[in-house]
């Protein structure tokens, strides 16, 4: 009997009353037979829309940056709005596996695999945009500090812009080498029960030759603790980091030191929403409800509502600075945000962002996987809007009113945004296929403390007196 | 490497395999190593394995990290090409933090995956030696190392007596090697 005892009023993390093997069988087999009809159809309309994007991005790089409808006045539009909400939605999945990883949340085990995947593939998306931003998108390696013949000539390091290229690089390259690690185990699973020859060799080459030994097991464990340690911090650093591309500037609306704490809330908040709309899909598709159980989707609830209500405290705040800085451009802007040609952008965020979550302090809706997965997209939605609002309607009307302007976008911009959806879902789909969708190893080290199965052992303990208990286990 | 004899024995708790580990250190065997398609916690102790120093290497690597950055940084403004910022001074070491932490963690990171790799003998393409395919699923896999002097026989039946589910002999390459995983394995032993 395992001595490590959990509470028996923790709902279980695993539900079904599980063996290794069956979790073996239940996560691995999805990838081992032929996906079906609706992973074909998905996977195809991704394809086309990412072929869209690559036509749309392929028309500004021949064309010029001129077919985009950004101007001089509002010379970030689009572009930079789906960066800066792709790099949220990105934030999530370093979150689960890192954060709860040092606050011993055993929760995060269940979808800490697909949150992680889809943070990668949100920050290649993201990525995108200030790249063809550039414009002259062939010198895009100007922005490394590489020795070259023009000095050399160095970047800007004291430029907010810079440390945006050095963080999401930095991120990327992390939550990689951490979702890799991850996976290595896994992936000798499926190496050891392959029956063809090919998914042998190819995930033998994937598993780098992992075998398991204890201290191997010993070093992965120090690698997690270590990467989620340095995770933590760097998770928290990053959307910090795109908060100063605007909060280091003297635009009214931008210039505020609420933004980095608010930046990083409001990343967590979308960023977990998009788990919630993927997660919902997933496990009905591959029947993971056993594995990615209510209990999940409550737990990611809870942290929405949390992070939507710190977002709703700093739009109120930014509205009360306003009002007392006595600044007149500041309160212009905020003015115009709320009552100007924009009302729309500002009311629909406040709408998702604000209001709608609040609906999840009812435990009802917080277990209700339809009203959940409504909700995730009403979040996104509002989340983008955020930043829309943050940078067109801070943009739109500057200190020279002759130069006031009404932004919108041309079907390039548009189909760039439509394409880096295309790019997410051709890569989620591969993960869905080819990838454990759930960590088998993780959920196994915690299937014997929180496994249904298991806890119902516990109850019978549970039940015992204190010196039958002592009079059993005294031999141990 | 070297191709060696191996007596393998296969539990599917660890309640078995925590007392098995016990008497495997007893017995006088050469414990060669346990394989857990897991980590199970504790197990390293029970074996009388030294804690990895892998987080030292994570901590030197992030050290060359931070000062990387900010010496390159430094002499880059204040040597190489100062440029005037509005007036600002050419050392301006707070604006250098943002870059110094992000270097500190990409160092550390990928120097410490590195490491790791190294440590664990991991890379695309080795193969390895896997004494039951179950090993990375539900079976917790105790091998002991035979010689010359040892009786199979023996070994089998003390392994039997500790509560494994299934053992048997092998003859395999205690090391790694490149090589096609799809392709079966063939050893002799050295006479």
């Amino acid at each position: 009997m395992h001595l490590k005892y959990e509470s028996i009023v923790r709902e279980p993390l695993v539900d079904g009353n599980k063996t290794y093997r069956q979790v073996t069988e239940d996560i691995i087999s999805p990838i081992e037979q032929k996906p079906g009809k609706m992973w074909y159809v998905g996977f195809f309309i991704s394809l086309i829309l990412l072929g869209y994007g690559a036509f749309s991005v392929f028309w500004e790089v021949y064309f010029g940056i001129g077919v985009w409808g950004i101007n001089r006045t509002v010379g970030w539009g689009w572009d930079i709005t789906n960066f800066v909400w792709w790099v949220g939605i990105g934030h999530a999945g370093t979150l689960i596996s890192a954060i709860l990883l040092i606050f011993r949340q055993g929760w995060r085990t269940g979808v800490n695999r697909a949150a992680e995947a889809m943070t990668i593939f949100a920050v290649m998306c993201a990525g995108q945009f200030p790249i063809f931003h550039m414009g002259r998108v062939w010198d895009a390696m100007y922005v490394l500090p590489y020795p070259n013949t023009r000095g050399s000539l160095w970047p800007n390091f004291n430029s907010a812009l810079l440390w945006d290229v050095f963080a999401i690089s930095t991120y990327f390259t992390v939550s990689l080498l951490f979702w890799y690690s991850g996976l290595i185990p896994d992936f000798a699973t499926i190496r050891d029960r392959a029956k063809t020859k090919f998914r042998k060799r190819a995930y033998g080459l994937a598993s780098f030759g992992w075998t398991g030994t204890a201290k191997s097991w010993q070093r992965f464990e120090s690698l997690s603790l270590v990467l989620a340690g340095l995770s933590t911090p760097l998770v928290l650093s990053v959307h910090t980091i795109v908060s100063f591309d605007f909060a280091t500037s003297v635009i009214p609306g931008w210039h505020t030191t609420i933004f980095p704490p608010y930046f990083v809330a409001g990343a967590i908040f979308s960023g977990f929403a998009m788990v919630q709309t993927l997660l919902i899909l997933v496990r009905k598709i591959w029947n993971l409800q056993e594995y990615i159980t209510l209990g999940h989707i409550e737990a990611m609830n809870k942290v929405i509502v949390l992070t939507g209500s710190i977002v709703g405290v700093a739009y109120l705040t930014e509205l009360f600075m306003a009002w007392y800085s006595q600044v007149v451009y500041e309160q212009d802007a905020f003015n115009w945000r709320i009552i100007g040609p924009y009302w729309w952008s500002y009311w629909a965020m406040m709408t998702c962002n604000v209001v709608s979550p609040q609906l999840f302090w009812f435990k009802k809706l917080r277990r209700n996987i339809p009203f959940t997965f409504i909700m995730s997209i009403v979040v996104n939605i509002g989340m983008w809007f955020e930043r829309f609002v943050i940078i067109v309607t801070s943009l739109y009307r500057d200190y020279l009113p002759g130069s006031w302007t009404y932004y919108s976008p041309t079907w390039p911009e548009v189909g760039f945004y439509i394409g880096t959806f295309g790019l997410f879902f051709t890569c989620f789909f591969l993960f869905a296929k080819y990838f454990p969708v759930v960590a088998v190893a993780e959920i196994k080290f915690v299937l014997k403390t929180s496994g249904d199965g298991f806890k119902k052992e516990m109850a019978k303990e549970d039940e015992k007196s204190l010196d039958v208990f002592v009079q059993e286990n005294s031999h141990h | 490497m070297a191709v060696k004899k191996f007596a393998v024995a296969c539990y599917d708790t660890e309640d078995t395999l925590f007392p098995a580990v016990e008497k495997v250190r007893h017995s006088g065997y050469k414990l060669h190593d346990v394989y857990t398609p897991f980590p199970v916690h504790g197990l390293d102790v029970a074996m009388g394995l030294k804690e990895t120093d892998l987080h030292v290497a994570g901590f030197i690597f992030g050290l060359v990290g931070t000062s990387t950055a900010v010496g390159f940084m430094s002499w880059i403004f204040t040597s190489d090409w100062p440029i005037n910022f509005g007036g600002k001074p050419n050392w301006a070491l707070p604006a250098f933090s943002p870059i110094t932490f992000e270097l500190t963690v990409l160092f550390a990171a990928v120097g410490m995956v590195l490491t790791y790799c190294y440590l664990n003998q991991i890379m695309p393409g080795v193969k390895k030696h896997v004494f039951h395919p179950r090993q990375t699923d539900d079976y917790f896999v105790v091998v002991l190392e035979l010689n010359e002097h040892s009786s199979q026989d023996e070994a089998i039946a003390f392994l039997n007596s500790t509560g494994a589910v299934e053992t048997n002999v092998q003859i395999a390459e205690e090391g790694w090697w490149y090589g096609n995983w799809a392709e079966d394995e063939h050893y002799e032993l050295a006479k």
